[in-house]
């Protein structure tokens, strides 16, 4: 299992059904793997004291807050988490966060309880629980309440008509037995699960008792794109995120603005 | 970890039979504990809390109507029936590469924790893998701990089932020595032979000292360790492959009742077959995926 911050363990990074095999040497993927993950570290600087915790994965979720809840006046950094896999290798260069790292945390200056944390890079299924370690191990679990954004693609929703005839990108919740406030569109019903960080995230909230919900859009673009990014804005209107969404003209500005720039990096000619 | 949830939560189950499955060739083992889980109506009564198993959620897979439809699930889970001193552990996604012996070390002290009799392990084995006898007859086999052989040996006599066979060691060299072969069933070779020493903790002693079934050192092993202390355990397995294993998975619950019966078989008036009532699980729909796109055709 492949951890970060540091530690060094014997550890593939790849998740898949054992058959009887045995022990078996390091390959020089997994020397890499340690290599890097000694490079990576964790740094952290919020309270015990959370209230509300947002997390958005994947390009358009960070996107969306990005434009419509972030800014340098009323944010602060205060951590930051970086990892490595194999992953990692393929991400594009550009990316929208300013550093480096690919987990990103701030705090409201306003009210240092609410924390937003950009995940904008793959959590590997075997670094997904020390990641929750690493995050929630430091937070009072009492009163918080999590809010996870994420994206799939809508060839994985299942449904009895084809996912061509699918009205996509569309927005779905799953929340935990603890989280009583009102969701703003449709439940995902079965068969149909979510799997990656959201969900390690979500059964941490289910098995400890956290009130979380997950609102996961299915699209049909992977990279990042306005229709997807704005398929999350009835979640502006949520109890947790009304308070802190920014001017309506500013966040569109910086909309057009993230995806600029990231259409300048994708195009082959420049 | 086991965490007990529900206004009756209860981390003791003493006496009671786990059944759980073994991931394996065509998942028949989870579709069976799906189906026994949706049957008696079980309800949750705590989450098996792991790093060992890739991470999923969903809503209730054995929802029944809109009220309870929206409980979320985990990726393992367990329920339980006091009236028939059953507990079950449903485990729903892979093994996390190379975290298979750490969890069958937690699942076996949780075992032993919560003081449950007996274990019944649920699994599957490649159909394409069977000998020249083993094609012929029933698909079924179980397996037997020797604690439990002496309460249920006679019982699997009476039922005529059949015994796992063991395969030689070393074919074609060494045609005396024979092991345990259970290709394509995930942990169950594992948990099975190494119940002792994984419930003992001693699986680093295994492990360094490259200890087998058949050499003299496990056998001493195994003779001067208490057998009390020994998890008496079942294997009851089906050889399959993959594709629609819903009818494999019939077979093996149906034969997992001839023993325990969960549910009584109904004679039908019509035809000389048993009939079994087993409910179907609603997260069972779409398993082949999404409907077709109509320009297909």
């Amino acid at each position: 299992m492949a951890t970060f911050f540091g530690e060094v363990v014997t550890a593939l990074s790849r998740a898949g059904v054992d058959e009887e095999e045995a022990e078996r040497e390091e390959t020089p993927e997994d020397l890499e793997i340690r290599r890097e993950l000694e490079k990576k570290r964790c740094r952290r600087r919020w309270g015990r004291d959370l209230l509300t915790l947002v997390l958005p994965t994947g390009c358009n979720a960070v996107a969306f807050l990005s434009s419509f809840i972030l800014d340098s006046v009323r944010w602060e950094v205060v951590g930051a988490v970086s990892l490595w896999n194999e992953w990692c290798r393929t991400l594009d260069a550009t990316n929208v966060l300013p550093t480096d790292s690919f987990c990103l945390f701030y705090r409201l200056i306003s009210d240092p309880t609410v924390l937003l944390c950009q995940c904008n890079c793959h959590v590997a299924e075997d670094q997904q629980f020390q990641w929750l370690e690493k995050v929630f191990g430091y937070i009072q679990k009492k009163d918080l309440q999590v809010i996870i954004l994420s994206t799939c693609p809508v060839t994985n929703y299942k449904t009895p008509e084809s996912t061509l005839t699918l009205p996509s990108p569309f927005l779905k919740a799953l929340k935990t037995k603890e989280f009583k406030d009102t969701i703003c569109c449709p439940l995902l019903e079965q068969p149909n699960i979510v799997q990656d960080l959201p969900a390690a995230v979500l059964s941490y909230c289910q098995v400890w008792q956290i009130p979380a919900v997950l609102y996961q859009c299915y699209t049909d673009v992977i990279k990042l794109d306005t229709v997807t990014i704005e398929t999350f804005k009835p979640v502006l209107s949520s109890k947790i995120m009304a308070s802190l969404v920014k001017d309506v003209p500013e966040s569109t500005e910086m909309l057009k603005k993230l995806l600029a720039t990231n259409e300048i990096h994708n195009n082959i000619y420049t | 970890m086991f965490v007990p949830c529900g206004t009756a939560a209860r981390r003791d189950f003493k006496g009671f039979t786990l059944l759980m499955p073994s991931v394996s060739v065509g998942n028949v083992g989870q579709l069976v504990i799906d189906l026994v889980i949706s049957t008696l109506d079980m309800p949750k009564v705590g989450y098996f809390y792991t790093d060992c198993l890739v991470p999923m959620v969903g809503n209730n897979p054995y929802a029944t109507a809109e009220e309870n439809s929206t409980e979320l699930s985990i990726n393992a889970e367990v329920y339980s029936l006091p009236s028939k001193k059953l507990v079950v552990l449903q485990i729903r996604s892979p093994f996390i590469k190379n975290k298979y012996r750490s969890f069958c070390q937690t699942v076996l002290s949780w075992v032993k924790s919560s003081k449950c009799a007996r274990v019944i392990l649920l699994s599957s084995s490649h159909a394409y893998q069977r000998d020249d006898q083993q094609l012929h007859g029933t698909p079924l086999r179980y397996l037997l701990s020797p604690t439990i052989q002496k309460t249920v040996g006679d019982q699997m006599q009476k039922l005529n089932w059949k015994e796992m066979e063991k395969v030689a060691a070393y074919p074609e060299i060494n045609n005396a020595e024979k092991v345990l072969h259970i290709p394509g069933g995930g942990i169950t070779k594992l948990l099975f032979t190494e119940r002792i020493l994984l419930s003992m903790s001693f699986s680093f002693v295994l492990k360094k000292k490259n200890w087998v079934e058949h050499q003299p050192a496990y056998s001493h092993f195994k003779k001067t360790t208490n057998c009390s202390k020994e998890i008496p355990m079942a294997v009851l397995l089906k050889f399959c492959s993959e594709g629609d294993n819903i009818p494999d998975a019939l077979a093996l619950v149906n034969y997992l009742n001839e023993w325990l019966q969960l549910i009584k078989n109904e004679q039908s008036s019509s035809t000389t077959t048993t009939a079994s009532h087993w409910k179907i699980p609603s997260s069972w729909r779409l398993l082949f995926g999404s409907g077709l796109p109509p320009a297909l055709f």
